[in-house]
């Protein structure tokens, strides 16, 4: 196997029962697989629901143990949930103003400048999280310095070493929002905090249990995702150096490569959803109040819909992925990572000629039936500048 | 060179004209509304869905099946539906005219 390979660990089932199954805590997961399957089911939300009584139950791990506090608009459903994205949807798209460009540049130069002086790097904690938390600050429109606080609580605020799941690690972030919230009440500014709790939704002022809501999902959702989605891009060029060359020289494929990269690497396997009634997926029945999970990294390798599906095509043109989810909860921070992305592939072969991996620890996550590799524990990396 | 009409979400006319690219792409450019092309036209997000008027319908030709596919799911759906990302301008589409379709 390739040193920076992403191997698609569901084709098997896919091509047969098009189903997996996960027992999750007792809870368990039928995991829908083929692209064609994901799609529909995330496209019926009455039949599979983000909502519902039980906070936390459509991750997979289940956050029931560990959360009370809603995430939103990712647990709730239509009609609510378009009131809430039809606020945030805007703030969320702030990144296809120049100036935000600029300001993610302006970090993305910082931390190549940082790395190449250095014998070896540690990409995973020296680079993409640097990237991801400074970055992060220009999403919420507070001041750089902030990312120093959340590159101190290191690569995992949710998982401890010893498991998927630590209530406790995750309370460090709760009562840091919780903190964050009630100084932007007594003292408002121009960042997301303030905004949410000046904004009104749904005919009334915005609670600050619906703007932790918000912050805790902005925080959570936007980390791993780009903590492996850049960590995979650097294994990728150092592994492929004819593909940064590419990009030098057709930078006009840089938005292909960009779709491309993420629906290979699929940063979010997937997420699940509830049943609502007795219905069934791929032939198989599934009883009011189970759970499934839309795979996402399981449909983006379909090879019904993907010619050559393992393979990174760098100029795929037509690449209907599903990496950023599909319909209602389509990702809102999509338009954040994706300028990532492309700052990053700009930048990259602006300034470094050549990367080569030292050593490396797969990221494997482990759903019983399948292993799938997400990304990497470490990954030391030289990087040889121009 | 082709003279391209959009009907907004507003229901404002604007008639572009363009030689190359795609038609998400002139859409983009010239910020019709209701036009976001999100994925940068690789038929995966289904934010540059039009609807096509009735008499363009030979010139603009059908979708793709994947296209179709992406269409199939969309609630405002019909079959003049079109991802316009996936209609590359020519001369032949001189004078069509596409309606943005709803939320
Ligand atoms: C490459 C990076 C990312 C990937 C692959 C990704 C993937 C996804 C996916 C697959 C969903 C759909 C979940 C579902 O249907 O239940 C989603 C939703 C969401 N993502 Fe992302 N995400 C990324 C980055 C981000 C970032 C940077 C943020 C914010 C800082 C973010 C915030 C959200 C939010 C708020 C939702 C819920 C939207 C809703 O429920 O309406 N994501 N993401
Ligand atoms: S721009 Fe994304 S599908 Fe057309």
């Amino acid at each position: 196997m390739g040193k920076s390979e992403i191997p698609d660990p569901f084709k098997h089932k896919r091509e047969t029962t098009g189903l997996g199954h996960f027992n999750d805590q007792n809870d368990p997961v039928t995991m829908v697989l083929g692209l064609k399957d994901v799609r529909k089911c995330a496209h019926n939300w009455k039949t599979f629901q983000s909502g519902g009584e039980e906070v936390g139950r459509i991750v997979v791990p289940s956050e029931v143990a560990i959360r009370e506090t809603r995430q939103i608009p990712f647990e709730v459903d239509p009609p609510e949930h378009k009131g809430y994205r039809d606020l945030l949807d805007p703030w969320f798209k702030r990144p296809l103003e120049p100036a935000y460009q600029e300001k993610i540049k302006a970090i993305i130069i910082g931390v190549i400048d940082e790395v190449i002086a250095k014998d070896s790097v540690e990409v995973v904690e020296e680079f993409s999280l640097k990237l991801q938390s400074r970055a992060l600050t220009v999403l919420l429109n507070i001041p750089y310095e902030e990312s120093e606080v959340w590159i101190n609580w290191g690569k995992h605020v949710f998982r401890s070493e010893e498991s998927d799941l630590d209530g406790e690690k995750a309370a460090i972030l709760y009562d840091y929002i919780d903190t964050q919230l009630d100084k932007a009440a007594v003292n408002p500014g121009e960042d997301l905090y303030s905004v949410l709790l000046n904004s009104e939704v749904h005919g009334k002022k915005m609670s600050k249990e619906e703007a932790k809501g918000v912050m805790i999902l902005t925080f959570a959702g936007g980390r791993d995702t780009i903590i492996n989605a850049v960590t995979n891009s650097i294994a990728y060029f150092a592994e492929h150096p004819e593909s940064l060359e590419r990009l030098r020289n057709e930078p006009e494929i840089t938005n292909n490569a960009v779709e491309e990269l993420i629906r290979y690497f699929s940063p979010l396997t997937h997420m699940g959803r509830v049943a609502t009634e007795d219905t069934q997926v791929c032939e198989h029945a599934l009883e009011a109040n189970s759970r499934i999970s839309l795979c996402w990294a399981s449909a983006n390798r379909d090879e019904r819909v993907f010619e050559t599906p393992n393979e990174v095509v760098l100029d795929r043109k037509v690449n209907p992925h599903v990496a950023f989810g599909f319909g209602t909860h389509n990702c809102m921070g999509a338009t954040h990572a994706r300028q990532i992305m492309n700052i990053l592939i700009g930048c990259l072969t602006e300034k470094v000629s050549s990367m080569s991996i030292l050593s490396q620890e797969d990221n494997i996550e482990d759903w019983q039936e399948f292993q799938r590799k997400v990304g990497y524990d470490s990954l030391h990396v030289k990087f040889i500048g121009k | 060179m082709a003279q391209i009409t959009f009907i907004d979400l507003n229901k404002d006319s604007i008639t572009l004209e363009a030689d190359s690219g795609s038609l998400m792409e002139l859409a983009v450019q010239n910020n019709i509304e209701g036009i976001d092309g999100d994925c940068g036209g690789v038929c995966s997000c289904a934010t540059c869905h039009v609807h096509v008027a009735e008499s363009d319908m030979a010139k603009v030709g059908e979708a793709s099946e994947i296209e179709q596919d992406m269409l199939e799911l969309d609630d405002n759906a019909n079959e003049f539906s079109r991802l316009c990302c996936q209609i590359q301008v020519s001369e032949d589409l001189d004078g069509v005219t596409l309606t943005v379709a709803g939320e």
